[in-house]
């Protein structure tokens, strides 16, 4: 390749917007990507507000059991089948439990499962994805064509199928959902991988040398962050929901634990008599799941560098 | 075009084969299918090691797959717990829940083909929004607590509503099973009985789909409205409404087929959900009971058949794309 050496370095490093015409944004002063990004997430009003929703929801959810005077799981023959009232926010069910108590319960573990989901499911699909990508090959064909089979299976049955065989808690919930959920994820990353790794910046980091383990943790990541964090956060939205159709079918948490989804079951029974045990818990997952698909809606817009216009 | 579809069929046995595998590797894996009648006092270990011997459990895995793998290409899905062969339980289900797939599915789909279209020839309007908020809900609400809703709060005011409209004195939405048993009446009484049981649920099962597809389809549309030949179209002078239709809609339509067939692995996941809230005996409850009862047969049974009904789905998606995007065809 013959190109002057002045010209390909100093383009890339020359602060962006400097002297180059009246590019609105960047007039100002220059910024770094991350500043940019944060920038025009916060600029999204919708997902600023379900950021804060969801963080509210978040925090309730974990810590909430501390500080509320009812505890999980705990009857009370004086309060049996109670309307909502100051006393019980969210009603008590037909033994006397207080509704807001396993309602904190419920949320609490439907998103430590969904939070657990991500992690694994995001960790699977980008080393999955990251290795067909970049290696490509037989190395690509052999592991997308396992993610092609694994997208040819009915995953939600399977799911039932599998699941019905474990006895081993929230985290065993967590990790089958985490094992059938993986495969599309990995197709997005691997996508970004094959476009990232003909860039003109890794046959830079190659002719310095670099392995391709360094290759792959310090230029091609970073640089996929933002399609990775933007499917995690569908991730967890899916995941949320998938738990509860799991608990629900009673495949999923196991009784003296509960979640939301395992809330709504058991409400099924008597939603005449106990309407606020029923409808709650699922307007709790509405919105978690809704909160958390503006906040990646958003996530999406804000890494996207090609999105100009910040959508109000 | 027939040297694609030849490759394509050729490509699926593979698949089948492979997942196949699978399947059976994961219905096996961990849970002993035996469990249940162990927990059985009653059952003597004579009847216990027959039934060991009945479902190849004291064979090796890949001997019993073979078995099984045999039997099951031969049309011989073997038998349940109770000894009754799975087969004829799987098909005199699989009417009432293909009936119920298919009409909610070309209900979403027509739904979502026009707010999607809607939505996005008028970006950023109130419309667009109110479509756009839709499909973000649908999307985030659990299903079945979605067609519980429908159950328990829907269904009692539609049937009072329309009951105080046509004064008829009866009910015109049901919430259990798919008919009303030991149902007496002419032709067409029984078609109304049949889709008066079936308006909730397939309401349920198309409303996520329906909010799946309307956001792809407005994003789709929008790619199209944004390209270059659409703007050739109108500074040609041709009606809007036939740039719209003739040269936006129909290229729009083609990136639907992929997303109607990857659903399909989904929209069986929604229906044994939907069958359960809604009481019906389908294919769904026979899944759930199975799994329930540790019933190794026909799980496979039901999954193979899944499996089967998904690859076909994405066979004739590809063919499908294939028909409409020649350029599909040559690589």
């Amino acid at each position: 390749m013959v190109t002057t050496p002045d010209a390909s370095l100093v383009t890339p490093e020359r602060p962006v917007g400097m002297g180059t015409g009246p590019e609105r944004e960047f007039t100002v002063k220059a910024r770094t990507q991350t500043q940019l990004i944060v920038r025009r997430f916060f600029a999204h009003k919708l997902a600023v507000g379900s950021l804060v929703v969801f963080v509210l929801i978040l925090v309730v959810s974990l810590l909430g059991q501390r500080f509320w005077k009812y505890k999980y799981g705990v009857p009370d023959p004086n309060a049996l089948s109670q309307a909502p009232s100051w006393e019980h926010p969210l009603g008590t069910g037909d033994l006397g439990e207080d509704g807001l108590a396993q309602m904190l319960r419920g949320a609490q573990r439907s998103i430590q499962i969904a939070l657990l989901v991500m992690v694994t499911q995001t960790a699977i699909a980008t080393l999955v994805g990251a290795t067909s990508g970049y290696f490509r090959s037989w190395v690509d064909s052999g592991l997308m064509r396992l993610v092609d089979l694994v997208l040819t299976l009915p995953v939600f049955a399977l799911l039932i199928v599998l699941a019905s065989r474990l006895s081993v808690g929230w985290v065993g919930v967590a990790l089958v959902i985490a094992f059938i959920g993986w495969a599309p994820d990995s197709r997005v990353v691997r996508g970004v991988f094959l476009s990232l790794r003909e860039k003109e910046y890794v046959e830079a980091a190659h002719a310095l040398g670099a392995k391709n383990r360094r290759i792959i943790v310090r230029h091609l990541l970073p640089n996929s962050l933002g399609v990775i964090i933007v499917n995690a956060t569908l991730a967890l939205a899916f995941a949320i929901l998938l738990e509860a159709a799991l608990s629900y079918l009673g495949f999923g948490v196991q009784a003296p634990d509960t979640s939301l989804g395992k809330l709504i079951s058991d409400a099924q029974g008597a939603v005449d008599t106990r309407p606020w045990l029923f409808y709650f818990p699922g307007v709790v997952i509405i919105a978690i799941a809704l909160t958390v698909n503006f906040i990646g809606d958003g996530l999406r817009d804000a890494f996207d560098p090609t999105q100009t216009r910040v959508r109000a | 075009m027939i040297v694609f579809i030849v490759r394509r069929l050729l490509i699926s046995v593979p698949v089948l084969i492979a997942s196949a595998v699978l399947v059976f590797l994961m219905v096996s894996a961990g849970g002993d299918p035996l469990a249940p009648l162990r927990a059985n006092p009653n059952i003597s270990q004579d009847a216990l090691n027959a039934r060991r011997h009945d479902l190849n459990l004291d064979k090796p895995l890949p001997q019993r797959f073979g078995l099984w793998a045999a039997n099951f290409v031969k049309g011989d899905f073997g038998n349940d717990l109770n000894g009754r062969p799975v087969k004829p339980q799987l098909f005199s289900r699989l009417g009432m829940t293909v009936r119920l797939v298919l009409v909610s599915q070309f209900l979403a789909l027509g739904l979502a083909i026009v707010a999607g279209v809607f939505a996005a020839v008028r970006q950023y309007s109130i419309g667009d929004y109110i479509v756009t908020f839709t499909g973000f809900l649908l999307i985030s609400t659990p299903l079945f607590w979605f067609a519980g809703v429908l159950k328990e709060w829907a269904a009692i005011r539609l049937n009072n509503g329309l009951d105080s409209l046509f004064h008829t004195n009866r009910r015109f939405v049901f919430t259990i099973g798919d008919k009303t048993p030991d149902f007496t009446g002419n032709t067409w009484d029984r078609i109304s009985d049949y889709a008066g049981h079936m308006v909730l649920p397939t309401i349920a099962l198309a409303g996520v789909t329906y909010a799946v597809w309307s956001r792809f389809q407005r994003a789709s549309m929008l790619e199209v409205l944004n390209s270059d030949y659409m703007r050739l179209a109108q500074a040609k002078g041709l009606p809007r409404r036939r740039v719209l239709v003739r040269h936006g809609l129909r290229t729009a339509l083609i990136p639907l087929t992929t997303v109607v067939a990857i659903n399909v692995g989904a929209v069986i996941g929604g229906v044994v959900i939907t069958e359960r809230v809604f009481g019906w005996h389908g294919m769904g409850e026979l899944l759930l009971t199975a799994a329930n009862n540790r019933d190794v047969n026909v799980m496979l049974g039901w999954l193979m058949l899944a499996a089967v009904v998904v690859i076909l789905a994405n066979l004739v998606a590809d063919i499908l794309y294939a028909y409409l995007d020649p350029r599909i065809r040559r690589t």
